[in-house]
């Protein structure tokens, strides 16, 4: 009889597979007292040694892969683990207790971990966590487990894990990931945006896991279910939809390079969502035409400082590469909410989406924000370039950061530093009030992008990191297509364009809506592009139109469903 | 044995942690000299500068005074370079 596990959807599509339960626990530790207490300490000294030699190799091929900044936090590790006054007391507790090595371990990081914490900020609890990790570590090399590692996998998984990381999920073997569950997280977490990127299945919010390694399993991203011991007939009917997809890809992926026209002549511009040079290389590859959001934020994650102009150039310039005459819209640092970066400090907040996020966190933190601007215009010197403002609710934000921008541009034209001089300037509507105020918004920017999945949060008052309710924002819901219908019609009666780039742009369901409404760009994960320009091609414009009348009628996202499932 | 101290403050956006912390230190331990680092502004207690968990905790953030004193025989080529350091370098 097979059990289905309910989560939140975060990334569609089907998988079936053995799962592969990836945890980090610790055995327990060792009863009694070793007998040869210079052994003891020499086994500790071999361990920190492996260690060391373990973290090379990370800093090694993080910066391979990633780059230097990405890799000094495993040089930081390193150094910490020269460090006496983490070393000392572990030996001496050793030698004064007679225990062994795994209980003074494990004893001394968490007694210098709580020192750390105790210190109170964020920046203090991450390296308490920093220090934790260690000490796992070197517990591990002890007990001989090696440390625990998704690059060994070698059978095609579903992995499940507790949460998953960057670091985590770096050194999976390609297409040895057949898709992602996590006990934790949310439609926006790290899991998440990966599994898009990479086009697989994801699911998350899974609640407490305890099954056996090689259990197969049915991932459902779009039901956000794992089924597990699945029958016969739905390991079938799994394999078929899987099938199914498949074909539909490969018809989709042939004609990707061409444009998305609708049957009576209406063309859409698809473009994609990228974080990080190498989305922005698959992006092109899938047939996007440019970029419609670049999450400039994947530069300052995962790292204890901020990334300095010149790297911010590079980065910018890399990205810019693969598409020299499409749109490139960057949308500035959009941090706060449920997104970090150690290298800026946030008080504890209650309602951290309703808190210093996006532009709220860059007006206050002006030396971040000129430093990505001045960073963002020499980037796109000679070239067009778009750069978007996240999380604006009126126009005098709007205002303020364009004075910013301004200044810097004026700073770099003072000190002759070559600059993009065709500088298009949006916002990302995603607070209703700025959906509602769009008419006025439209008279400060050149292009408005609509942020689907915070719009949605925020208009229908659902928190979409918590399990419990996320189910209700559906960002089909006729008050979001009703916001999306008001802002559109208000940026064009201006002569503004309009994007949507949240996860609805990618769902080939709600591609007729979004037609209908006259949207004028669709930006997606590179994956879901040639999927997409598929679905406009099958459809005419005139339909979709009155279909769109139809939806904003709805009063429910169940009744808009049953409408775009209609839809041949 | 000789002995050398300076002040100076720290520029640096991010203060003395993390990556600029482990640069301090590294730079420390090219020295034979015992050497700490001081954060006057928090009124902190003198921690040991080759102590890369001690440099953090010391908590040093942007705009903060320190305090670098060394003791030993190349005590005055310590402080200077450790200056240096974070007047350019991490400037």
């Amino acid at each position: 009889m097979s059990r289905v596990l309910d989560g939140v959807a975060a990334s569609g599509g089907v998988a079936v597979g053995p799962i592969h339960h990836y945890r980090d626990d610790l055995p327990a530790l060792p009863d009694g007292r070793p007998e040869d207490i210079d052994a003891e300490v020499e086994r500790f000294r071999r361990a920190v040694e492996a260690i060391t030699a373990h973290l090379a190799r990370l800093e090694e091929t993080t910066r391979a892969n990633v780059g230097d900044e990405a890799a000094e936090i495993f040089a930081v590790h390193a150094m910490i683990l020269e460090d006496p006054s983490f070393l000392d007391p572990i030996e001496e507790e050793i030698r004064q207790n007679g225990v062994w090595a795994e209980v003074a371990v494990s004893h001394t990081a968490e007694r210098v971990a709580a020192e750390f914490a105790e210190l109170g900020d964020e920046y203090f609890a991450a390296r308490a966590a920093d220090i934790r990790d260690l000490g796992n570590q070197i517990l591990r090399e002890l007990f001989g487990i090696g440390p625990p590692n998704l690059a060994d996998l070698r059978v095609p998984s579903i992995i499940v894990a507790h949460d998953l990381t960057p670091s985590d999920t770096a050194l999976i073997p390609p297409g040895m990931a057949l898709g992602f569950c996590t006990m934790v997280g949310s439609a926006v977490s790290h899991t998440a945006i990966l599994a898009r990127s990479l086009g697989i299945p994801a699911v998350v919010g899974i609640g407490e896991f305890n099954e056996v390694d090689g259990t197969t399993a049915i991932l459902d991203g779009d039901a956000g279910t794992l089924v597990l011991d699945p029958t016969e007939e739905e390991v079938a009917a799994a394999r078929a939809e899987i099938e199914r997809r498949a074909e539909e890809r490969a018809e989709a992926v042939a004609h990707a390079a061409e444009p998305a026209v609708t049957i009576d002549g209406h063309m859409v511009e698809v473009v994609a969502n990228v974080g990080g040079v190498e989305d922005a290389e698959r992006a092109s590859e899938a047939g996007a035409e440019g970029i419609g959001l670049v999450r400039t934020e994947f530069m300052f994650l995962d790292r204890p400082d901020l990334p300095d102009e010149d790297e911010q150039v590079e980065a910018y310039r890399a990205i810019l590469r693969p598409f020299p005459t499409g749109p490139v819209v960057f949308r500035t640092l959009d941090v706060g909410g449920d997104k970090q970066i150690p290298a800026v400090e946030i008080a504890p907040e209650l309602n951290p989406f309703l808190g210093k996020r996006g532009i709220r966190l860059t007006l206050a933190e002006t030396s971040i924000f000129r430093t990505q601007l001045r960073a963002l215009l020499r980037a796109g010197a000679g070239r067009p370039v778009q750069i978007m403002f996240p999380m604006v609710a009126s126009p005098a934000e709007v205002r303020a950061a364009r004075q910013i921008l301004d200044e810097v541009a004026d700073e770099l034209d003072r000190s002759g530093v070559e600059r993009a001089d065709e500088v298009d300037v949006g916002v990302m509507i995603e607070v209703p009030s700025a959906a509602v105020m769009a008419d006025l918004l439209a008279e400060e920017v050149d292009f408005f992008s609509i942020g689907t999945n915070d719009l949605t949060q925020y208009t229908l008052a659902v928190d979409r990191t918590n399990p419990v309710v996320a189910p209700l924002a559906d960002a089909l819901h006729p008050a979001v297509l009703r916001l999306i219908r008001q802002v559109v019609e208000a940026a064009h009666e201006k002569g503004r364009w309009v994007g949507v780039c949240g996860e609805l742009a990618g769902d080939t369901l709600a591609t007729p809506v979004l037609v209908g409404l006259s949207v004028d760009e669709l930006s997606m994960s590179p994956p879901a592009v040639p999927l997409v320009k598929s679905r406009i091609r099958s459809l005419s414009r005139e339909v979709c139109r009155e279909l769109a009348r139809q939806c904003l009628d709805a009063d429910d996202p169940a009744q808009v469903r049953d409408l775009l499932a209609s839809v041949s | 044995m000789d002995r050398a101290e300076a002040t100076v403050v720290v520029t640096n956006e991010v203060g003395l942690h993390a990556r600029p912390a482990a640069l301090f230190v590294r730079k420390a331990k090219e020295f034979e000299s015992a050497i700490t680092v001081q954060n006057l502004t928090r009124n902190g207690e003198p921690s040991d500068a080759k102590s890369p968990l001690q440099v953090i905790k010391a908590a040093i953030a942007q705009n903060h005074e320190i305090r670098i004193v060394a003791e030993g025989a190349d005590a005055q080529e310590a402080v200077d370079a450790l200056v240096d350091l974070v007047e350019t370098e991490l400037a």
